[in-house]
């Protein structure tokens, strides 16, 4: 009798990656070698990091270190269901691989690629913003990546909007994806980048997907994530952007979906005038657990940068916000704002929060804010006293905190994609609660 | 008609009220009025049901209803209205949407069809005309960034909108100038008839020169010390509420 004996957590993977290594994409390629063994070598050394790694602190990742994931054994099925796309080009991933036959990217003013077929030409740009050094995450993408999004808008081209659908495929064992997306936008470049990640209902599987995203002098990059992947499944992502003078990168990423998901975002401002917005919102029920890590790096003097966040949480669910500014002594003129706001639904619900601020320069303005709280007794009573009832009084508060968390989008295609998914979650959540 | 009996309440179980005995015959506007930390804004949450305001003794009907028995809301549909000396802002809730929501709330507590967005905002643009409000009211966030005079109209509108049988307004005067004194007041003006009953409390006496009083009732330290005609509010007016006190004691 055959017994497979499966690996679990960290040596799994390692042990399929010393399994693999040559049959990678780019296996024979010496620096892309190089990288993912050292990637790998770190991988080794931390492991799936534990709390008791400040950077982890809130964040047990025990459940995905417990679990054992095998390859994607995704269906060569052409006739795959598809969400509505949510604009015109769409680029589609199946698993983690780029899929040709599903995307459509016709009339782009710009090429939309993938990142396994020019691995040969990436020597230098893949790799050159991530630090699997430094976050474990990074380190178990950069040793198994297959493919990812290649994208290379040429200077001054207004590149309209995009969506990027990650689409994970149900199978009978768990499995794994780390797909590594590069994105660059030459001076004075545009793009809106909307991005999916889904999975079907009883799917079980770890995404983890590392994206470098370089904005050129002036280039304004507008990136919305909606997360909405299976209710089983992990998403661990990790966005490195760097952001010449002038450039803008936009951020807007609402958490609803997955059992354990973690946004963390690196963003370093390299040029005078550089901007960065990260706003985002979660939305967590049952026993759902999101993290959103924030780390901005003020390298350079005159730029602004402003998040905003709001979680509601219902049920036995839990929301992490780390944020850290770092404004370095070159960094006069800064202007930095971060607010943090979570709205707790439930006596068994739980909002971890730690803003971090780090000046080195003295000519700056920097605040931050954070609340968490349930809704304000006196505005519920408020709308009691004008006759409406006391659940349709409080859905009507929930919503105008979800709602101030989006308002503040101004892409017209963004907005509409997140009021739509800001909608769908609170009417199933009403479902529930009137179940 | 509106009678309270004996009431007595605690905030923080500190005694405020302590014994109550007011009645107003419908169709009748009395005034209550009082220095301050008397009672008076008490008096006014716990008829409306505020948490946080405990009934000890004593009892509230309305129209026969046993108020303190019923939800705030429960109190809304049965005709009560209280404009609050400190309207509420709620950032993220359009005017419009809270305006609509809660007269529709009340249409279907008393059996009336509910307006679509069209018929309201007809509805509502025709009362905004009448208290000289603009409209650009209506898509801003309820009460943010409104001054306190537009937070009071918009308290009037709601009154205007929701026509209720009883209407509590609680320092509807304080933080206005004359000339929104006067828009509220005919606001206030324009429901008296024998349907509309209201309870008007206020520090001063100015605001009764333009709603005049059927009653005037002293309020101090928990108890109605005097009652009289509107004469009352312009003896007080003179005389001090410390007159009074000495007077009643």
């Amino acid at each position: 009798m055959n017994v497979v004996m499966h690996q679990v957590g960290a040596p799994g993977f390692l042990h399929r990656f010393e399994g693999l290594r040559e049959r990678l994409p780019g296996g024979r390629l010496p620096w892309l070698a190089a990288l993912r063994a050292q990637a790998a070598e770190a991988f080794r050394a931390q492991g799936f990091p534990t709390r008791r790694v400040e950077a982890w602190k809130y964040t047990d990742l025990a459940p995905v270190a417990e679990a054992g994931f095998d390859e994607p054994l995704t269906p060569m099925d052409d006739a795959m269901d598809l969400p509505p796309a949510q604009a015109g080009a769409r680029a589609v991933f199946v698993d983690g691989r780029f899929r040709a036959d599903l995307s459509s990217l016709d009339g782009l003013p710009f090429e939309v690629s993938s990142v396994a077929r020019h691995l040969d030409a990436l020597e230098g740009r893949l790799g050159a913003l991530a630090r699997p050094g430094e976050e474990p995450m990074a380190a178990l993408n950069t040793m198994l990546f297959e493919d990812g999004l290649l994208l290379d808008l040429p200077e001054g081209v207004e590149g309209g909007v995009l969506e990027l659908l990650s689409l994970a495929t149900a199978s009978e064992r768990p499995s794994a994806f780390h797909p590594r997306h590069l994105i660059r936008l030459a001076k004075g470049a545009k793009l809106t980048l909307i991005e999916t990640a889904t999975g079907p209902e009883g799917a079980r599987y770890l995404h983890n997907p590392v994206f470098e995203v370089e904005v050129a002098e002036g280039a304004w990059l507008t990136h919305g994530r909606l997360q909405q992947e299976a209710p089983r499944a992990f998403q661990l992502s990790t966005i490195y952007a760097s952001v010449a003078a002038g450039g803008t990168y936009d951020n807007f990423t609402l958490n609803a979906g997955g059992r354990l998901v973690r946004n963390e975002i690196h963003v370093t401002l390299t040029g005078s005038g550089a901007a960065c917005h990260m706003n985002g919102a979660q939305l967590l029920a049952g026993d759902q657990h999101a993290d959103t890590t924030t780390a901005l790096d003020h390298a350079a003097p005159s730029c602004a940068s402003r998040q905003t966040y709001k979680t509601v949480l219902m049920g036995r669910s839990r929301g992490v916000f780390q944020g850290k500014i770092l404004v370095r002594q070159a960094a006069q003129k800064t202007d930095g704002y971060q607010m943090n706001q979570a709205l707790l639904l439930s006596p068994e619900a739980e909002m971890d929060s730690k803003p971090q601020l780090e000046i080195y320069a003295d000519d700056v303005k920097c605040s931050h804010g954070a609340t968490v709280g349930e809704l304000d007794a006196e505005q519920v009573f408020y709308l009691r006293s004008r006759g409406i009832p006391e659940t349709q009084a409080r859905a009507m508060l929930v919503q105008a905190f979800l709602h101030e968390a989006v308002e503040g989008v101004t892409d017209e295609a963004l907005r509409r994609a997140l009021d739509a998914a800001v909608e769908g979650w609170w009417a199933r959540q009403e479902e529930t609660l009137a179940a | 008609m509106l009678k309270i009996e004996g009431l007595t309440a605690t905030v923080d179980g500190k005694p405020i009220l302590k014994g109550i005995d007011l009645e107003i015959p419908s169709g009748e506007v009395h005034a209550v009025m009082g220095p301050n930390g008397s009672g008076k804004s008490t008096l006014a949450y716990v008829l409306a049901g505020r948490e946080g305001y405990e009934v000890t003794g004593g009892s509230v009907t309305w129209d026969g209803h046993d108020l303190l028995s019923m939800e705030p809301e429960e109190r809304a549909a049965a005709g009560l209205f209280l404009a609050f000396q400190y309207p509420v802002e709620l950032p993220g809730v359009g005017n419009a949407t809270f305006l609509r929501t809660a007269l529709n709330a009340i249409r279907r507590a008393r059996g009336e069809p509910e307006l679509d967005a069209m018929q309201f905002l007809k509805l509502a643009r025709q009362r905004m005309r009448e208290l000289s409000m603009p409209e650009d009211m209506l898509k801003r966030s309820v009460n943010v960034g409104f001054s306190g005079g537009e937070k009071k109209r918009n308290e009037i509108l709601q009154l205007a909108l929701l026509r209720p049988k009883f209407a509590v307004l609680d320092e509807t005067d304080s933080g206005l100038d004359i000339d929104a004194l006067r828009i509220v007041a005919d606001g206030v003006n324009a429901m008296r008839g024998p349907d509309f009953t209201a309870l008007v409390i206020t520090h001063y006496q100015r605001l009764l020169d333009y709603i005049v009083p059927d009653r005037v009732h002293v309020l101090m330290n928990g108890r109605i010390v005097r009652s009289g005609g509107p004469e009352l509010a312009k003896e007080l007016e003179s005389e001090g509420y410390a007159a009074i006190q000495a007077r009643a004691a």
